[in-house]
């Protein structure tokens, strides 16, 4: 036991060592901390910042812990009488002294915070180099388990991705069409709530090109942790060509096929060259009880959702489903 | 769990049970006023999202409102009377007072239920609109209160005509006393927050 | 209703957790009759109002119920390392951590802290029972019956699946129907009934029944964490009340609170429920703060660091702990003002938690370190604790929150704090207190082994899952990508070596009932420096045959110097005390009758519960029973025979 216990006291003060070596190995491959765009990487710098406070007081609190548990115990061979005061009640200037110095701790993190905290409220500045261009409006609109990005300019919609041009920041416009829902892309940056009936604004940019994860990260009923998309960040050209293709190939939304889409279930990747913003933006109070409305009956029903499945896997039951609806009509 | 009865002082904080659980019943009102704090912040939050229901300016009538509050103004006026008549050691008089206190507070349920019983014919109920769901729970949960603050007072009457004034029936006389005041003084903020701004509004 | 929709059916996992209730059931029916124990159980437990009795009890359910929460823990672990296994389907798996959180932060650490709290505060104010012992048990069987209710919703009509925060519209009638929120909504009103009793009465057992001359700056640190988690808990639970009722005026009755319709507004429940919420994290710390205070200073044979740091401290952080609420949804898009005043509220937080570790660093200081197992428990604390509160801090820089938020970042900090902090102080006080309550003190090579087991896999479940959060892991997900393996595995092995841990410390409690020295002294550790160790063990009913007056701090300490102790034989006078009533646990029977109706919208059964609690409440108007006299000869008898004199 002893052995033990002298082996788990060197563990405790290797654990912010530990933390270091971890922080540092996973750097490139920690999501957060491998960001893509400005705005993950003004975060990152701050989460770092904050770090390199935070292990000082680790390591000034274990330093302290391990000297006081290792020369303070009973029986400790070479114990002097001096080594024991049990009257001892406080100690008013050490006492100020740890309160002071915490203090100043929370006023260094608090103003970069509040610094960042108020950049983010904006488009990502620009970089000296470059011209400072229009943000791209993306409406990023959720419903029970399922992303459409709806853009507004170029009149296209997607369903469970999206196309972003590198060196532009993003306006996202954050709503949901039922429950709460955040939109999260760790390599792009920090999460924002989607909610009916409100719309949420949040500036994302990607410098590198690539395909990033994006997913809802609200937890918000049984299709929860498949609710997840992909972002395409590509050189502004081929984004350019995209829009057009998608313009000029995919089909036009209709609010039969969206009211479809927006029942309770998973579904797979789809683009449209119209948006369904024409006829109802779930951001604004009128918005807010459209799919309740209409599918209220579903949103009790249980998909029995199994790790292994995906959307596919419901895509047939649900056409089976159109099927019945059709002959119904 | 001393059981010395002092020989001075009012009756109610003669012995220590009595001296505790007054102090309790204020804390209790302390957690009574969250308790009310929380449904009026509701009520703030979800004003004017009256959807497609009536607005309360539409349904409010300043005379039945009045009425009310005067009913239960008094109300908390006679039963101050009546604990006074209790320090001064007279069955008679606080069970009189008791009795008006009890009849006020009945004329104010009647109006009450009667208000809300016109407002539903109206088309305004608990489930017309998130505005009317905070009205009603809120105005119900003070008339909620005011119902068991009734029933109460009965059953303390019938106990002082069995056992007279005794430190226990005094304490417990003085303890709805405290709770009557409490829900007149809920009133009066329901009484201007609520019915003198809807009707403005 | 048709029986198989009352039922939960078509899940093995729930069929065998069935047999194993009706199994349980059965044989504790026929050994309650084959003994002839139940009017032992009516007369000594059912009824009891003595808060000694109320603790204990208070105890044996959160520990039930940690058994409970552990077992969904361990259930949501198997599946996170193999996601591929099918354990657990999706539905399953959010019914599981809905119950997970709901059970071990009410009917787990608060029951548990509650339940010392019980036990502790009156012996170590000198008090003979708590101001309203009536209310006590009342307030127990609230939570008793609360539980219950909560607990069958795993067997009959489905388990909750909204998640513990029970956000809306998700948690409203239209998105998820059926009796499972209904459990949740229900079950929890009812122990907050109880809870918010508790507070009430402690806060004037405390204000008001202290020994003679005892000073507020004289009472024992536990019993001064004990007041103001009482304050916190007066001002926050009326909101969790209201909280509750409308929502369950949204569910069952058709109003608008928080739906998508009628212009309602979902986001005001996520408001209520964290304004209640914060403050309920510090009502489950401070207690456990109390303790680690009473543990390290009896340990470390020294007086505490700081005494009145350490008091002015608890007293900002229950003042800041209702200002912070909004830290735990920034990502909602309330501004950039608003979230940079609650990230600096909440960051202030981390000022006087600082004070706290830094003054128990400094009782350590010149201290003679006593390695028992409550101690090992407290100092344990430290570290672990220093890990889930700088990463508090973190969490609380609201730009960078925006990526912690909702993930196992998030996830490892509160377990950190909250394992780190309430269940090793529940442990540790459990330890310290248990002689005094049992009569014997736990083993401590069992102890020890329980410790290490709990301890190191709890930093090994926890700690890499900051890491798999940072890697964009989001808490409540029920499969995981092969990215998130490795660290997944590692949390899943730590997890069940906390739960080896857990299952040494209950064959503990059995081995020690059964080989354990009987105490001797009312001082079992030998260095006992407030109150309760001046009474002898057991503890007579009536607690202190003489109330010494007190003039300092670490009453006994001074107590022991002068020679003098609670049963000065020329001072003994009768002693009143409040007669056992059934009352309590008829009322709350009767109000879990109604609760239950109420999940399954029975309006007759409802109506009929609430009617039968209003028959007992004008029962107990009517009832002027004055308790009973403790006469001088049979104080006299039971002290002499407890201080073996």
């Amino acid at each position: 036991m002893k052995n033990i216990n002298r082996l788990f006291k060197k563990g405790l003060a290797l654990l912010p060592l530990s933390m270091v070596l971890l922080l540092s190995g996973c750097n490139s491959e920690l999501a957060v901390l491998d960001p893509k765009g400005p705005v993950a990487q003004t975060q990152k710098d701050l989460i770092l910042y904050s770090v390199y406070f935070m292990l000082f007081i680790v390591v000034v609190v274990f330093a302290a812990f391990t000297y006081m548990v290792v020369k303070y115990r009973e029986n400790r061979p070479g114990r002097k009488e001096t080594d024991y005061d049990p009257h001892m009640h406080g100690n008013n200037k050490i006492e100020v002294i740890w309160t002071v110095i915490p203090f100043i701790i929370v006023i260094a993190l608090s103003i970069p915070t509040v610094d960042t905290l108020f950049q983010l409220e904006k488009p990502p500045e620009v970089e000296a180099n470059e011209e400072e261009q229009e943000p791209l409006v993306i409406h990023a609109t959720t419903a029970d388990w399922k992303w459409f990005f709806s853009y507004p300019e170029e009149n296209i919609e997607t369903v469970n991705y999206l196309h972003i041009p590198t060196d532009r920041p993003i306006e996202f416009k954050l709503s949901s069409a039922d429950a709460m829902t955040a939109l999260w892309i760790p390599r792009l940056g920090g999460q924002k709530y989607n909610m009916a009936g409100m719309m949420n604004t949040h500036y994302l940019e990607a410098d590198e090109e690539g395909v990033y994860k994006g997913r809802n990260s609200n937890f918000n009923g049984e299709g929860f942790t498949k609710q997840t998309f992909e972002v395409y960040a590509e050189s502004p050209e081929e984004y350019d060509q995209w829009v057009s293709e998608t313009q000029d190939q995919a089909p036009e939304l209709t609010q039969e096929r969206y009211d479809e889409l927006l029942a309770p279930g998973l579904t797979e990747e789809h683009e449209f060259s119209s948006t369904h913003l024409a006829w109802v933006n779930h951001g604004n109070p009128e918005g807010m009880d459209y799919a309740i409305n209409r599918h209220f009956e579903k949103y009790g029903e249980l998909m029995h959702l199994e790790s292994h499945q995906d959307a596919e896997d419901f895509m047939d039951e649900e056409n089976n489903d159109d099927h019945e609806s059709d002959r119904d009509h | 769990m001393s059981s010395h009865e002092l020989k001075t002082g009012p009756l109610e904080y003669r012995t220590e049970e009595g001296r505790l659980s007054i102090l309790g019943f204020w804390i209790f009102l302390g957690a009574e006023i969250v308790l009310f704090a929380t449904l009026f912040a509701t009520y703030a939050v979800l004003f004017g999202r009256t959807a497609d229901a009536p607005s309360p300016g539409e349904l409010f009538e300043a005379k039945t409102v009045l009425i009310m509050t005067f009913m239960l103004l008094t109300s908390s006026f006679t039963c101050g009377i009546a604990i006074h008549e209790m320090r001064r050691g007279s069955v008679k008089g606080l069970r009189n007072w008791m009795i008006v206190t009890l009849i006020l507070g009945l004329g104010f349920l009647g109006f009450e239920i009667y208000e809300f019983v016109h407002y539903s014919h109206e088309g305004a109920t608990l489930q017309s609109s998130a505005y009317w769901s905070s009205f009603f729970t809120l105005a119900g949960t003070h008339g909620l209160h005011v119902t068991l603050g009734i029933g109460w007072v009965i059953l303390l009457l019938i106990q002082l005509t069995q056992r007279g004034l005794t430190p226990k029936t005094s304490r417990k006389f003085f303890v709805i006393g405290l709770y009557w005041h409490f829900l007149d003084v809920v009133w009066i903020f329901i009484f201007t927050s609520v019915y003198l701004i809807g009707m403005v509004v | 209703m048709q029986l198989d929709e009352f039922f939960v059916t078509g899940e093995p996992l729930i069929y065998a957790g069935m047999v194993s209730i009706a199994l349980v059931t059965i044989s504790m029916l026929f050994f309650l009759t084959y003994y002839k124990k139940w009017g032992w159980l009516w007369r000594e437990w059912l009824t009891t109002v003595d808060h000694k009795k109320i603790g204990i009890m208070y105890i044996l359910s959160a520990l039930a119920m940690l058994f409970r929460g552990g077992v969904d823990a361990m259930m949501m672990r198997t599946q996170l390392a193999f996601p591929n296994m099918n354990f657990l389907n999706a539905q399953h798996y959010d019914e599981i951590f809905t119950t997970h959180g709901t059970v071990m932060i009410i009917f787990m650490a608060m029951p548990f802290l509650i339940g010392l709290m019980n036990f502790v505060v009156p012996l170590q104010i000198g008090a003979r029972d708590v101001a309203f012992p009536y209310l006590n048990a009342l307030s127990f069987w609230s939570f008793l019956f609360g539980a219950m209710l909560f607990n069958i919703s795993f067997v009959i009509g489905g388990s909750p699946d909204a998640g513990w925060t029970s956000y809306t519209p998700l948690a409203g009638a239209a998105m998820s129907p059926g009796p499972g929120q209904n459990f949740y909504l229900l079950g929890l009103q009812l122990s907050g009934i109880g809870t918010l009793a508790t507070g009430i009465n402690f806060m004037v057992t405390i204000l008001k029944m202290r020994a003679p001359k005892m000073r507020m700056f004289q009472m024992p640190i536990f019993t001064w964490s004990t007041l103001i988690t009482s304050f916190i808990i007066v001002f926050a639970f009326p909101i969790l009340t209201v909280a509750l009722a409308l929502m369950t005026l949204d569910r069952i009755f058709g109003a608008q609170f928080f739906t998508l319709t009628g212009e309602g507004m979902p986001m005001m429940w996520a408001n209520l429920f964290w304004m209640w919420g914060h403050p309920e994290v510090y009502i489950v710390i401070l207690p456990a703060f109390g303790i680690f205070s009473e543990v390290i200073s009896a340990f470390a044979r020294k007086q505490l660091f700081g005494y009145k740091a350490m008091v002015w401290a608890i007293i900002l952080i229950a003042g800041l702990s209702f200002l912070v609420w909004v830290h735990h949804f920034f990502t909602m898009g309330a501004g950039a003002f608003v979230n940079s005043v609650f990230s600096i509220s909440t960051m202030l937080i981390a000022v006087p938690t600082g004070v706290k570790i830094f003054n128990w660093l400094g009782t350590l200081y010149k201290s003679k370190i006593n390695n028992t197992v409550a101690m090992m428990w407290a100092l344990a604390f430290i570290p672990s604790f220093v890990i889930g509160g700088v990463t508090g801090v973190m969490l609380g820089m609201a730009s960078a929150d925006y990526q912690f938020h909702n993930t196992y970042f998030l996830v490892a900090h509160f377990h950190y704090v909250l394992i780190a902090g309430t269940v090793f102080a529940c442990f540790s006080g459990l330890v310290f207190w248990y002689p005094k309550m049992f009569g014997h003190k736990l083993n401590e090579r069992l102890g020890k082994w329980s410790f290490w087991f709990f301890v190191i896999g709890f930093h090994v479940c926890f700690f890499p899952q900051y890491f798999v959060g940072l890697d964009g892991m989001p808490r409540r997900v029920f499969t995981i990508i092969p990215e998130w393996m490795p660290l997944n595995i590692i949390s899943t092995v730590g997890a069940f070596g906390m739960g080896v841990g857990f299952a040494i410390f209950v064959f503990a409690i059995l081995y020690s009932y059964r080989y354990s020295e009987r105490e001797k002294t009312g001082d079992s550790w030998d260095n006992g420096r407030t109150l309760e160790w001046a009474t002898p063990t057991p503890v007579p009913f009536y607690n202190f045959a003489t109330l010494p007056h007190i003039d300092s701090q670490d009453a006994y300490v001074k107590l022991k110097q002068e020679g003098k102790t609670t049963f000065e034989e020329d001072e003994v006078e009768p002693i009143h005390m409040p007669s056992n009533t059934g009352q309590p646990f008829i009322m709350m029977a009767f109000m879990f009758v109604s609760g239950f109706g109420l999940v399954f919208e029975w309006m007759w059964m409802a109506i009929g519960g609430l009617l039968a609690v209003l028959v007992m409440m004008i029962i107990r108007s009517f009832d002027y029973d004055e308790g009973f006299h403790v006469e001088v000869d049979e104080i006299k008898r039971t002290e002499r025979s407890a201080r073996r004199l």
